[in-house]
Parts: C-alpha cells; structure tokens; sequence
C-alpha cells in the first residue's frame, strides 16, 4: 500500500505543472521570516551571556550584589532607558509612516530614531568611562567581567543599529520604497525593538539588582 | 587594553616570526612539500586548461545551490582526507609507543611524535573531522537536495548561502595553514579550562582553534538560516507539511538544532577568547571565574552538534531504504515526530559529558535518564527501517549496503551509548577508549550515510552513475577497516585505556593496539578503492549516463527533473498531489517531465562578494591570531565596508530567457524516465 492510494487520479484533468512564473514566492515575507531566525540566534547568544551572569554571580556571592549596589547607576541607566525607548518609539513612527507611504515621515522618524540611538551611546560610554576611571573594570573579577560583556555587547547592536539607520536613510533616498527598502526598513524595527527588550533584561539584572531585588 | 603577552610581539607582524615557521620538523616539512606539490599541479593544471575564468564565473561566484551543495562535499572530502591522516599518525604512535623499552625517533622519547605534536594531531582530528569534514558533507547534500525535493527552483538566501559556505572555507583553510605557520591546540577538540587560558597555554595554537571554531560555527548558523528559511517558505503548490520528503523533514529539524545551539557554542569560545585576548576572568582558575560554565554552555552546544550531524543522515537512510526495498516508508508520521523529539530531547542531555565532574546524584540521575530517553525515538527509526524492508523486494545496489551498514552501526553505537548513559558505569569508562569507540560508531554511521547519499544522488547531480564493482570494494574494506579498528579499542576501553595517550605503559595492550593498526591498513586500501571507484566512474561517465529516475523505484520530486539538474531546477514548478509524488505519479502514470511550452525564469545573479568576505574573514582571523592589530582592524573595516556596499546593489537578478529553457530542455537526453518498477 502506498502512501498515495488516498488521493483519486484523473489523469487528464489533473494539474501536474504549474504556469507561470511560481518562483517569485512572497519575497517580503521570506526576507522578515529569515530575519525572525536570525534573532532567535541573537537571543541564544543573550541566553548564553545571561546564564554565564547567572553563574558568576553566584561565584561571587554577596558581593556580587554589593558591588552592582555600589558601582552601578541606576539613575544614569533609568535617563539611558527613557532615551532607548523614545528612539524605539520614533522608529515605531517611521514604521506608520511607511504604511501611509510618507516617504518624509519615515525619514524624520528613522533619523530622530538614529539620533537618539547615539545619544544613548554617548550616555553609555560616559558611564562606562567613569567607572574605568575609578579602575572598576572587567579584568577585576569573573563578575564584573560578565557584567561589561552584557553592557558593550549591547551597546555593539545599537552601533550596528545607528548604521544600519544611515544606510536605509540613503537607501531611501536614492530608492523610495522599493521591495528591497521595505524589507530591511521592516526587519530593521524587529531588530531595534529587540535592543530595548535586552535592555530591559540589562536594566533589571545589572543596574536595579542590589537596589531593591 | 590588550593582555601582557610573554614573548616577542611587535606592531607590523605581531606575533609572527620566522620561528613560526616549522622547518626542523621532518614530518610537517614533507606534508608541506606535499601540500605544495598537489597546490602546483592543481594551479598548472588550471593555468594549462584556461580553467581561470571558468571557475571564477560558474564556481567561485556561484549562488547555485547545487553547486554550492558540490563545494561544500568537495572541502568535506578534503577535510576528512586531512583528518584521516591524522587518525594515522595516532594508530602509529600508540602502535609502537608501548612499554618503556618502545624505540623513540624523530625526537620522541617513544614512538615519533612529541607529546605536544601529537596533542596537536588528535585535537586536529577531533575539530576537523566534526566541523570541517561531517558537517559540510551533510550541509552540502541538504544544499543540493532540499530544494530538489520541496520543487523550488532557488534556496530562499542564495547569497547567504555562498556567504555560509565561503566563510566554513576560510576557516578550514585557518586550520590548514596552522600546519604550516605557528602551531595548533593541543588540548583536545573541545577544549579544556583553565588550560586554554593564555597562562597555560601561550602560544598562538588555541587562538587558532578558537578563531576557526568560532568562523564555521557563523558560516553554519548562516546556512541553518537558509535553509530553514527555504523549507518553511518555498515548498511547491500542494506540498502540505505531511507531504514533505523525510529527509526534507530531518533537515528542518536538523538545522533548527543548529540554528538555536551554535549561538551558544559561539558565546562560549567568545569568552574564551576575552580572557585570552583582555585579561578576562571567565574561565579563570581563580578571581571568580567559573571553568565549569566553559563546560556547561559548550556541552550544551556540544551535545545537540551530535544530533545535527545525525539526523541527516537517518534522513537519507529513510530516503535509501525505501527506495531499494521498492516500497514505501514505513510510518512515516512517527518518523517525523521522531526526528523533532530527538532533537528536542537533544537539548536536556548535555551533562553525561561530564558526570563525573562533581554533580549531585540528583542532578545526575536527571541527565541520565533524560540520556536514555533519545533511545525510544531512535529505537522507533530503526524499526520503522527494519518494517520498511520486510516484505520488500530489497536490492543491494551500493546505496542500500551503505544505509544497511549505518543501521547496523546504528545498533553499535547507540547500544553503546546507553551503556555510557549510566552515570555510575560511566563513572568507570569516562575519558577512556570505550567513550571513544561508542561516539566513532556514531561518526561512522554518519560517514557511512554519506556515502550512501553521494551514490545515491550523484547521477542526479552529474547525469552519471558511479560505477559499482571498486565501490563495492570500498565498501566492503571500510567495513574490515571499522571491525578491526574499534572491536579492540571497545575491549581496551574496558581494560581501562585512557583516551589521547601519547605513550602506553601497559605492554599487554600491544596485541590490541597492533590489531588496531592492521584495521589502519585496511582503511588506507580502502582509500585506494575510492580513489579508483572515483577514477573509474569519471573515465566511463559516457556510458553511465541516467535519465531522470536513474534507480527505477524513487519516490520523490528531485527526480521529476533532469539528470543533471538544469540551472533553474525545474522548467516547471511541479504541483504535488500525494506524499512520494514521484510514486504517485509512476503509479498513475503520469510520469513525464511535462516539456511543452517554455516560460522565462528569473534566477539571482552570480556575485564575488562572498568569496570576497570569505578572503576578508580568513585575513582578519590570521590577523587576531597573530594579534596583528593594524590587519585585524583593516579587515574589519573591509568586510563591515563590503556588507554595506553590497546593500546598495540594485541588479541582482537576471531572466532566463524561454528560448534557453527549450534549448536545455530540448538537449536533455531523458525526456521521458525510464518506466517505472514496482
Ligand atoms: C542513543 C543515543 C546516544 C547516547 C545514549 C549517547 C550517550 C553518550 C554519553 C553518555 C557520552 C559521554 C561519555 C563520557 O564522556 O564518559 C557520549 C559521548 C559522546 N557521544 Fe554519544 N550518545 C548517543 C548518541 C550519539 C550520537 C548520535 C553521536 C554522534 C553523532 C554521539 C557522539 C558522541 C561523542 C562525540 C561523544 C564524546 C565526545 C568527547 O568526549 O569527545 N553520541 N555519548
Ligand atoms: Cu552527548
């Protein structure tokens, strides 16, 4: 018995080959999908930092919590958090923007979005400056060396994000709204919304933990 | 910012010097020159044909999946020759390396290899043989076939996927060239903490290990990306989830294994790498860090790469048996939940690697068990393969003896690897030869699926069958070589043997390891009769030449297309009406190619960018390696600047026109398959 005696063959009237040019597949839909897998790695890889912080942590014990206490400012990264997801919210425009097609809109909120990805940046490096001064730095212990792995790693995406809003914004220009436009202008606010959502993790985990949890 | 490094480094070469280079030793001297030599006659040969320009404009630059399927098994086959060799030189060494009264040459107090050499050949082994032999073989056969099966004519990524492959080529080429310049890891292929830590281990070898680790790991997850992304979103008109090919099945479960663990493989030679590089504590012996978490998150790839090389392998045994036992598959449906429940068991095992390493009873009795339960999936495949041939009129073409083999050692190795389930019997073994011998069952039911595939789909690939009498040599001495190699070393693994011995102090084992040696022996006679069945094949290939069903009883749509396949795949998408379509259609006979009219077909365009980016990571690897600071910054630039000018291309695409299409269509000589048996 084969797998197939289910379905009734009309030779004849059975369509075997398909006209017409199949290939062209729903390219927008391919593009976001394979972007979704892309950043199903990337949270792998924060799975992974995070459960290494989990276990240095431990390792360090109660001065782990002290030392976050202590060392990080959590009113610097609650003013850093408030300018991260005002620039998610100015792309979250841009992304309406591009729905009514307002090629201004989306370059006003891309560029805001942009701008405000490198302030946060500069408010990142300064704190992170600040604490080298003082001689707080990675190589110190297995804590801390985790916890600026966190911080920087993060703060590499939100490089590549900063770039990749330069790029589209001379894409754009040169372009309009092509299908190759689209896709990157869509993937890219999976990608930045996806930078806020660590940072959450971030601020909780680094800058709140010893404070109050 | 960077670490104190001891010994000489200054800011043009880094740590590079001529003492890199290892001319004093006899043995990489005459594996350079011949290196050199086939590097010669394969340049001359390409300058003597004019063969330039041809590679570059059909190869190098192909996005072609099944030609990029071709390059991946080519630098699989290379790989696994270079990993053979090393297997050579440590069944020599422990050949006469036993007793204190054991010779010594070439420097060595017993036997010819230094401890340090030969740590750096079974750490070589180990690497190349997982991720630059079996995993590009595997990668390149779901490459080439996948697409075939579901009825598209492209891969979703296509450039991704020259990207995946050009970057694992680059880091195979880091590993080669470790042979040549510097040193490699001596610490086994995967890696030990705190050793690897720049204390331990100073040189420039772990940071080669670490930099061609972590580049194939990228170029895998890229080409996991691809093809998941080609499954879920390019299956033909009809193809419902039920109706997918089993090996198409294995391949989406395979690569979402690899698609979720190799970000976590990456994070942990990542850290390793921090340490080495700025002086990090992660895996530190002291200063809170952690060798445990090295452990931990690399097992928890580690484990789950086991499966990802596996279940492509049942997937072509699925494919296999079917096919030469004229039937359909047995139970199909439990073969799919099969293969996801194996690799979703896959993730919760990771910890029988290190029993023994100061887990609570509980914590191992969980990983135990978890560890026996991949048993009852995989005991459902071998039955439904064992029900698959009963009854069915099995013919033992080359194919078939392959996938018979790989169940058989199927039995072995998973047998085996229940016994090392057992945390407490494991207790005994861990680190021995038995671990060793259980895990090379597994790698060989793997190699030997592949053979089976590379026969089974290389008329469709080439249009020609390989012939069958040296392959049936092969065959056959591949099988002594197996018995005589691991029989002894499962009984030394019970005596105790401890695995990556570079002398053995127990002359009672010699018997043993000289057995071992002769397998050895039949192992490089087999090589020959590859070698030969290859020859043979390519030398006759006129008069093998296959119409489009070359094995009379397939099932699947890769066969309703010419052999071999045309750029496009299909002149024609197929619309699929059952599971086993190409069956259905046999049965029903409705089995013609259906060329009538011709349509124009659009198809990307080749492109250099990725080998291009393949060049530009293999430079800034070596200049990490080296710490080459102004390289490695000058590379990084260079690929960062290439990704974003590439962006800007507008003309990627290109029609074929009709005319074309009628003129391949018309040429091919198998217009209508050969009639169906069965
Ligand atoms: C029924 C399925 C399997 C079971 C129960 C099993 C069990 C185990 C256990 C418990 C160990 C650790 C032994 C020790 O280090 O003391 C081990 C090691 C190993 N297994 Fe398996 N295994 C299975 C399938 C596989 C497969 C399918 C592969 C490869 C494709 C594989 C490859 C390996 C490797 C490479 C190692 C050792 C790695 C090393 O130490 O270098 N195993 N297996
Ligand atoms: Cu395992």
């Amino acid at each position: 018995m084969s797998a197939s005696t289910n379905t009734r063959a009309q030779p004849g009237s059975t369509v075997l080959w398909e006209k017409g040019d199949a290939a062209g597949h729903d390219m927008l839909g391919t593009r976001t999908f394979g972007f979704w897998l892309y950043m199903l790695t990337d949270a792998m890889v924060y799975a992974a930092l995070f459960a290494a912080f989990g276990v240095l942590a431990h390792n360090a014990g109660l001065t782990s919590k002290s030392m976050l206490a202590s060392v990080f400012d959590a009113q610097a990264a609650y003013r850093d958090t408030i300018v991260l997801f005002t620039s998610v919210l100015a792309y979250g425009y841009a992304m309406v923007a591009l729905k009514k097609g307002s090629r201004g809109g989306v370059a006003i909120g891309t560029a805001v979005a942009m701008i405000l990805g490198l302030v946060f940046l500069a408010m990142v490096g300064s704190d992170l400056e600040r604490l080298f001064s003082q001689g707080i730095v990675p190589q110190l212990n297995g804590f801390l060396s985790i916890v600026f792995t966190l911080i920087i790693y993060h703060a590499l995406h939100i490089i590549v994000g900063a770039l990749w809003m330069l790029v589209m914004l001379m894409q754009m220009g040169r372009d309009g709204f092509t299908s190759n436009v689209v896709y990157r202008l869509i993937n890219l606010r999976i990608f930045w919304h996806f930078q806020a959502v660590i940072w959450v993790l971030l601020f909780v985990f680094v800058y709140l933990q010893g404070k109050i949890i | 910012m960077f670490v104190h490094l001891q010994g000489p480094w200054n800011p043009v070469w880094g740590r590079l010097s001529l003492q890199a280079i290892p001319y004093q030793n006899p043995i990489l001297l005459g594996t350079f020159t011949f290196a050199m030599i086939a590097a010669l006659a394969i340049v001359g040969a390409v300058v003597y044909f004019r063969a330039g320009p041809y590679l570059w404009r059909e190869w190098f630059t192909t996005v072609d999946h099944k030609k990029i399927g071709v390059m991946y098994c080519l630098l699989g086959l290379v790989m696994l020759f270079r990993g053979f060799a090393d297997a050579l030189m440590i069944r020599t060494q422990q050949a006469i390396a036993v007793g204190p009264h054991s010779p010594g040459y070439l420097g060595a107090l017993h036997g010819y290899l230094t401890p340090f050499h030969i740590g750096q050949v079974y750490t070589a082994h180990g690497l190349i043989m997982v991720v630059f032999a079996a995993t590009p073989l595997l990668v390149g056969i779901m490459n080439i076939v996948v697409p075939l099966q579901i009825g598209a004519r492209d891969m979703a990524y296509p450039y991704l996927n020259a990207l995946g492959f050009w970057l694992t080529a680059a880091a195979g080429a880091l590993v080669m060239l470790s042979l040549f310049v510097g040193n490699f890891a001596h610490g086994g292929w995967y890696g030990f903490l705190p050793l690897f830590e720049l204390p331990y281990s100073p040189g420039v070898g772990v940071d080669y290990w670490m930099w061609a680790f972590q580049l194939s790991a990228v170029g895998t997850t890229m080409g996991s990306i691809n093809l998941i992304a080609t499954i879920v979103k390019m299956r033909a008109p009809g193809m419902t989830w039920m109706r997918m090919p089993i090996f198409t099945w294995a391949s989406l479960s395979t690569n979402l294994i690899a698609l979720t663990s190799f970000p976590v493989l990456m994070v942990s030679l990542a850290l390793i790498g921090l340490d080495r590089y700025f002086g990090t504590h992660f895996y530190t012996a002291g200063q809170g860090g952690n060798l445990m978490l090295y452990n931990d998150l690399f097992w928890v790839w580690g484990h789950p790469e086991v499966y990802f090389l596996i279940l492509p392998a049942f997937g072509m045994m699925s494919e296999i048996i079917p096919t030469f036992s004229e039937k359909t598959l047995f139970g199909y449906a439990t073969m799919v939940v099969a293969s996801f429940a194996i690799g979703g068991v896959s993730w919760g095992v990771w910890l029988h690697h290190f029993f023994t390493m100061a887990a609570e009873p509980s914590v191992n009795s969980f990983y135990s068990v978890t560890t026996m339960l991949v048993g009852i999936p995989t005991g459902v495949k071998v039955f439904n393969w064992i029900f698959t041939m009963y009854r069915g009129r099995v013919r033992f073409e080359l194919p078939m003896l392959w996938a018979l083999l790989a169940l058989f050692l199927l039995l072995v190795g998973g047998m085996t690897g229940m016994m090392n389930a057992f945390a407490t019997s494991d207790y005994m073994w861990h680190n021995g030869v038995f671990v060793v011998a259980h895990f090379h069952m597994m790698v060989l039911l793997i190699a030997a699926s592949i053979f089976g595939g590379v026969e089974y789909w290389f008329p469709k690939v080439f249009g020609f069958k390989l012939e069958q009498r040296w392959g049936k040599w092969f065959f056959w001495f591949m099988v002594l070589g197996t018995a005589w190699v691991f029989v002894p070393m499962f009984i030394l693994g019970f005596a105790g043997m401890t695995r990556r011995l570079d002398y053995i102090p127990v002359t009672q084992w010699a018997p043993y390891l000289r057995v071992m040696l002769v397998g050895m022996a039949f192992y490089v006679m087999a090589l020959g009769f590859f070698v030969a069945h290859l020859y043979v094949s390519l030398r006759d290939r006129v008069k093998n030449r296959v119409g489009a069903d070359p094995w009379g009883t397939t099932r699947n749509l890769e066969w309703m297309t010419h052999s071999p396949v045309p750029a496009y795949n299909f002149a024609y998408i197929p619309h699929v009406h059952a599971r086993d379509e190409w069956a259905w259609r046999k049965e029903h006979g409705m089995a013609s190619l259906g060329n009538e009219s011709f349509e124009d077909i659009h198809m990307p365009r080749n492109t250099g960018v990725p080998v291009l980016l393949g060049g530009l990571a293999f430079v800034l690897c070596f200049a990490l390696v080296w710490r080459i600071w102004w390289l490695a910054a000058a590379g990084l630039g260079a690929v960062v600047l290439v990704i974003i000018l590439r962006s800007f291309a507008r003309d990627t695409d290109e029609v074929i026109p009709a005319k074309t299409v009628a003129g391949v269509e018309g040429g091919a000589q198998d217009a209508l398959p050969a009639p169906a048996r069965g």
